[in-house]
């Protein structure tokens, strides 16, 4: 394979995409006011320490930001009828996958930073280690981009059926992540449940690079975010591809 | 080195074989015609030559290039007008053909150069900052093939392109094609249209059922059905069947106010009905022999007629 024309298929791909579907008035509003309300709806009259749950606040906002565009691309593409000459220019399936996934991590990445950028200045915001910081916002974007992707993968030409999975899936991984309820307070089923959501672990490392008080070593976050991303572009390379010789 | 090469190419969804055995070899340099009616295989198999569609078994070449196992460099190689595809509507004429281009690595100002050039020779330079949303049908046909050939391609390969548009937006298409191949493109196209084929391919394969039934020159097409040439003529009074009795001459009947002569020598027919006109005192008012149609050739071989 010429990895020179793979790399170029990637990079027009991922600029297709912010130009068509992310940077847009409506997007940037809808990926800053949905988990501002959200995390508002619980912090409000409880009294809580608002540094002490800001990690779970921005962790929050990566994962919606990051997941929130990609669902929808592969299926508006193909009602649109744009997927079909998308294939056939010189890109492989992986280019589009990878495509998807950078595009999402890096709208991700740039307004949750925006956020976060007021925030540390309104509310002086401690920053225990600034290279984990760093490092739990690549990875958190990365992970929940590659969330993105895989689910829009599934053989839907339909944007609103995906919106309903997406909901589905992301909307219950807030309330297991130890966002509202802090993970050295959880214990049972609630905490077996909670070690299954990747979620849990970017807030987690948030926690170690803003607070330090994360509950797990920052090493295992990160290789569970890691595993998590390559699990969910691979997945969602094995159903497109069979996508592909189904010709749907 | 062939333009194109399709060996043994076989696609089945679920218990439906939509190609079955498909082999297929293009020249370089020439206009090459898929003909066939719907559902018998076409796009199916032009979306395995482009890499769309993996096929069940057969391979791809490409000007050499394997599709399935080198599909960036192939793919490289083609300019592609999908059935089932479109540009960008929010991106403006330019902006879809200018992002196409980066696909194919050209640098910004051959980009913007070649944008520039299309879009004339498309009668859509006064339209290159407008939305494609807001083109017509014809018009984003248009932009689609601008952006086919923006890379000006080795091969380029057009699924039903002229299919729905109007008349002005079908010969700019056409005339495209011709101007294309006469720069060194390879051109592969399906239609529906058999004047359009006829008119446009060297070569014409037609495909019913998934499979080949013949490839060959349009005119050699017409010629296996040669069998059915007739002459209409018609004379200043009416005349009997006992007129057209001669060898040579098939069968006769009435066609409106003609006579409809059928033969498998229109020469022989002809020179015939000169003298008989001469010898009864008859005056011909018409006389014009029919030549067999591709679409005669087509339908005989899609339907076994």
């Amino acid at each position: 394979m010429d990895w020179k024309i793979f790399a170029r298929s990637i990079i027009v791909i991922t600029e297709k995409n912010m130009r068509i579907y992310y940077f847009k008035g409506p997007v940037v509003v809808f990926g800053l006011l949905f988990p501002l309300i959200m995390f508002l709806t619980f912090f409000i009259g409880r009294n809580l320490d608002l540094v002490l749950f800001f990690p779970g606040f921005l962790g929050m906002m990566l994962f919606f930001t990051a997941s929130s565009v990609g669902p929808l691309i592969t299926p508006w593409e193909k009602r649109e009828k744009t997927y079909e000459r998308l294939v056939s220019l010189p890109v492989i399936l992986e280019s589009i996958v990878i495509g998807d996934l950078l595009a999402g991590a890096i709208f991700g990445i740039a307004i949750t930073l925006l956020v976060f950028g007021i925030c540390a200045e309104i509310l002086h915001l401690p920053i225990m280690n600034a290279g984990l910081l760093v490092l739990s916002f690549v990875l958190g974007s990365f992970a929940f981009a590659a969330l993105g992707t895989l689910l829009a993968s599934p053989s839907m030409d339909n944007p609103s059926n995906i919106m309903m999975l997406s909901s589905l899936v992301r909307l219950p991984l807030i309330f297991i992540s130890g966002i509202f309820i802090p993970l050295s307070q959880l214990s049972g089923w609630i905490w077996i449940l909670t070690s299954l959501s990747p979620l849990t672990y970017l807030v987690d490392l948030f926690h170690a690079a803003l607070n330090g008080d994360a509950v797990y070593p920052p090493w295992v976050d990160a290789l569970v975010l890691v595993f998590v991303i390559l699990v969910f572009i691979w997945c969602a390379k094995v159903i497109q591809k069979r996508n592909l010789v189904k010709g749907i | 080195m062939d333009a194109i090469e399709a060996n043994n190419l076989r696609k089945s969804f679920g218990a439906v074989t939509a190609v079955d055995d498909v082999s297929i070899a293009i020249p370089e340099g020439g206009i090459f015609g898929f003909l066939g009616p719907n559902g018998a295989g076409k796009t199916t198999t032009i979306r395995m030559l482009t890499g769309v569609l993996i096929p069940d078994a057969g391979s791809v070449r490409i000007l050499g290039t394997d599709v399935n196992k080198d599909p960036l460099t192939a793919k490289l190689k083609m300019g592609v007008i999908p059935e089932n595809g479109t540009v960008y509507s929010d991106l403006t004429a330019e902006q879809n053909i200018l992002l196409t281009a980066k696909f194919y690595g050209m640098d910004r100002a051959s980009r913007e150069s070649r944008a520039g050039e299309i879009l004339a020779r498309l009668g859509l330079l006064e339209r290159r900052n407008d939305l494609v949303r807001t083109f017509s049908k014809g018009m984003r046909q248009r932009i689609s093939i601008a952006c086919a050939i923006v890379h000006s391609p080795p091969i380029l390969i057009l699924d039903e392109p002229t299919t729905g548009l109007d008349v002005y937006s079908r010969r700019l298409v056409i005339d495209t094609v011709r101007h294309m191949n006469r720069e060194g493109s390879t051109i592969l196209l399906t239609t529906h249209n058999i004047e359009e084929a006829n008119a446009l391919c060297s070569t014409i394969s037609i495909i019913n059922r998934g499979k080949i039934v013949a490839t060959d020159s349009p005119e050699k097409l017409k010629k296996t059905f040669d069998t059915s040439r007739y002459v209409e003529v018609s004379f200043d009074q009416p005349v009997g069947q006992e007129l057209f009795a001669s060898p040579g001459i098939t069968r006769a009947e009435p066609w409106g106010d003609k006579w409809r002569v059928y033969t498998d020598d229109p020469d022989r027919a002809v020179k015939h009905l000169a003298s008989v006109a001469e010898r009864d005192h008859l005056k011909i008012m018409s006389i014009a022999t029919s030549n067999p149609t591709l679409e005669e050739a087509f339908v005989k071989l899609t339907t076994g007629a």
